[in-house]
């Protein structure tokens, strides 16, 4: 019977694998930032162990940094010293740093992709569970916790009980005005934010294999969101062409091995999965979520469901969330009012993102009582929205451009939505709290945030199209 | 942090939520540590606490009614971010165990990495306890790793629950993963002469 790519992957990777034990699973690049990686080093301290294979794990400073005068000392003491503490231990342990003031800084599933570290086959992780955006190249990339990420420095290994193969096939054209991250929203909705629990997932359908290697990162990026250990999508001339002459990616005749090889990734015809889902694109509308966890969404010209619409059960968490939102069920949010827009994040912060925006908001102005914070997911595509001139748009649009780091994502840094305010936000959670304590989130695409920048209110794209 | 677990009886918190993500248990900004310790007076703090930091007297960890060493939550438990912080809390604040119908897989393997067993039941169990807990506060729970059962003292009813036999063995005799993987440094070697890449 044939494999999964997912398989493939995995198998070739597997150093041992013992009746009842999980597997032995070697990694190939390890992604390390400040916030989940200072407890790790110090337990390598404690062993008194090295980093086994340095060159294969890179750091940068990302979640903890502030997106405004980035050359001057950080000035919340704690921020500054965990950022200090990662210098520390790369500088210590052998670690590449791609830190502040670094032309490669930037979110780290940003930077790997657009430097050419993150390859199609690789086995990838990091301290952060959206590294799963990596395996839009088809790398099995998933999250890890402190405790893993000692084990991978340790060792280049890591334990882990292999997960069941899902596939979900998303078919045919996608409406105007309908991003990659109306896809992403629209299946968690249907699945929830538990649905792919246990799961890794395979990405699949022309309408998925017709989008962009940005926008196929959006995508796997939220796999996290319905609680998949990872998502991947198989490479194929998108892919190659979006690695080829980046600056780790492989050259010369080491480039032609390794595209034989990336030629052999992708499941064959009598492969099985546990589960296969199938979704047609000309179902989707532009989506906006409502509550606090990804699943609770909709198109944007829907209504929230009222009460009677949700089950018994789940009646108790479903009222606390729109409490916590301030929303009534069976309401609509088309028209509502918006105090914040956010276009940034790991899943929304490429050159493409802000190019889409640049192009839609050209010309126009954002509504008086908005803050509209552009938020560039690494140093090099702030470079390259300067040297297109989209800084220019945003400046005249009353968008602020800042520097690159996680910002109001998790509102780790400075950047925090206030308490009671409503934001549109490209990123990928809606937690309570998540942008600032009390702070209410609506997670859309980056053209469904551009739309409600411009009027103060959410807005459907479609209108203006 | 006991780096063991083989059997407990004791009164148990509910926190009858579902989807609670790690962003609740530990909010991002208290995981500016840099090291392990004291997450515990931040667990849960947004829902602990209010604004001017006054606990919230109806949250279960604010009310005295309510103590031990299991904390019973709804369903989808530990989703979102995979911050190891989150089982630091957790076990810093003196949970032993968790009971939910269904955990998140990052958050699952933390929490074995930091000696906490996630008890996984049915969904019918766990509204069993949250009923017995309702009924009586102080309720006792018993969770035996060896025999993999979890059972109401008062009333009886038990059920079993699964554990992978290595992290069994891990729990009971306070072994961790680098251990293991420390010895098949060889096994490891081997392997990376066997790669057609260096990548
Ligand atoms: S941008 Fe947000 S989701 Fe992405 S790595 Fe940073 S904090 Fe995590």
């Amino acid at each position: 019977m044939g494999k999964t790519l997912f398989d493939k992957i995995w198998d070739s990777h597997i150093v041992m694998s013992k009746p009842e034990h999980p597997d032995a699973v070697y990694i190939n690049t390890h992604f390390i930032h400040e916030v989940t990686s200072p407890q790790a080093f110090d337990g390598l301290r404690k062993r008194g162990i090295p980093v086994f294979r340095p060159q294969k794990t890179r750091a940068t400073a990302d979640h903890n940094v502030p997106t405004l005068d980035q050359h001057l000392p950080i000035k919340e003491a704690r921020s500054r010293h965990q950022v200090e503490m990662l210098t520390k231990n790369t500088a210590e342990f052998g670690v590449e740093l791609y830190g502040l003031g670094h032309p490669y800084q930037g979110i780290v599933h940003v930077i790997g992709p657009e430097l050419g570290i993150t390859l199609p086959g690789m086995t990838i992780v990091c301290g952060d569970s959206h590294t799963s955006t990596h395996g839009a190249f088809g790398a099995v990339a998933f999250g890890i916790g402190t405790s893993e990420v000692e084990q991978v420095l340790a060792t280049q290994c890591i334990l882990q009980y292999k997960p069941k193969r899902m596939k979900i096939e998303v078919n045919g054209t996608l409406k105007k005005g309908v991003l990659s991250k109306d896809i992403i929203l629209y299946i968690i909705s249907k699945i929830s934010a538990s649905g792919a629990t246990g799961y890794f997932v395979e990405y699949a359908g022309d309408a998925i294999r017709n989008l962009s290697m940005e926008a196929r990162m959006t995508i796997c990026n939220m796999s996290i969101e319905m609680g998949a250990r990872g998502g991947l999508i198989a490479p194929d001339e998108t892919t190659f062409s979006y690695i080829k002459g980046r600056q780790f990616a492989p050259q010369g005749a080491d480039w032609d091995k390794a595209l034989a090889y990336w030629k052999t990734l992708f499941s064959d015809n009598d492969a099985r999965f546990d589960k296969v889902l199938t979704f047609d694109a000309a179902d989707i509308e532009p989506q906006i979520t409502y509550g606090t966890n990804p699943g609770m969404g909709m198109g944007v010209t829907q209504h929230i469901p009222a009460l009677d619409q949700v089950e018994e059960k789940e009646r108790p968490s479903f009222k606390k969330s729109l409490e916590y939102m301030d929303l009534e069920p069976g309401s609509a949010l088309l028209g509502k009012k918006i105090d914040y827009v956010f276009i940034g994040s790991c899943t929304n912060s490429r050159i493409e993102d802000l190019r889409l925006v640049a192009d839609y908001v050209k010309g126009k102005r954002k509504a008086d009582d908005v803050v509209v914070w552009i938020v560039p997911g690494s140093k090099q595509v702030e470079a390259q929205a300067i040297e297109e001139g989209i800084d220019k748009v945003f400046a005249e649009a009353g968008f602020q451009l800042r520097e690159p780091g996680c910002s109001a994502c998790l509102a780790m840094n400075e950047d925090k939505v206030p308490a009671g305010m409503y934001c549109i936000s490209t990123s990928n959670r809606n937690f309570e709290g998540r942008q600032g304590p009390n702070a209410r989130t609506f997670l859309a695409s980056p053209l469904t945030a551009a739309a409600a920048a411009l009027t103060g209110r959410v807005t459907d794209v479609r209108d203006n199209f | 942090m006991s780096k063991i677990f083989q059997h407990l009886v004791s009164a148990a918190v509910p926190v009858p939520i579902e989807n609670i993500d790690t962003d609740q248990i530990i909010p991002a900004r208290f995981l500016k540590a840099t090291t392990r310790e004291g997450f515990g007076e931040n667990l849960f703090r947004d829902w602990r606490f209010d604004a001017n930091n006054q606990p919230k007297a109806d949250f279960a960890l604010n009310n005295p009614l309510y103590s031990g060493k299991i904390l019973v939550a709804g369903k989808n438990f530990g989703c979102g971010s995979s911050r190891e912080h989150a089982a630091w809390a957790i076990a810093d604040y003196g949970f032993k165990v968790v009971v939910s119908s269904f955990f998140a897989d990052i958050f699952k393997n933390n929490a074995l990495n930091n000696f906490i067993l996630p008890v996984q039941v049915s969904e019918t169990f766990l509204d069993q306890v949250f009923k017995a807990i309702e009924a009586d506060p102080k309720a006792e729970i018993e969770v035996d790793l060896e025999n993999q059962f979890i059972r109401i003292v008062a009333t009886g009813e038990q059920e079993n629950f699964d554990i992978n036999a290595y992290k069994k063995t891990c729990l009971r005799n306070g072994y961790d993963d680098i251990d293991y993987l420390l010895s098949l440094r060889q096994d490891i070697e081997k392997y990376e002469g066997t790669r057609a890449f260096n990548f």
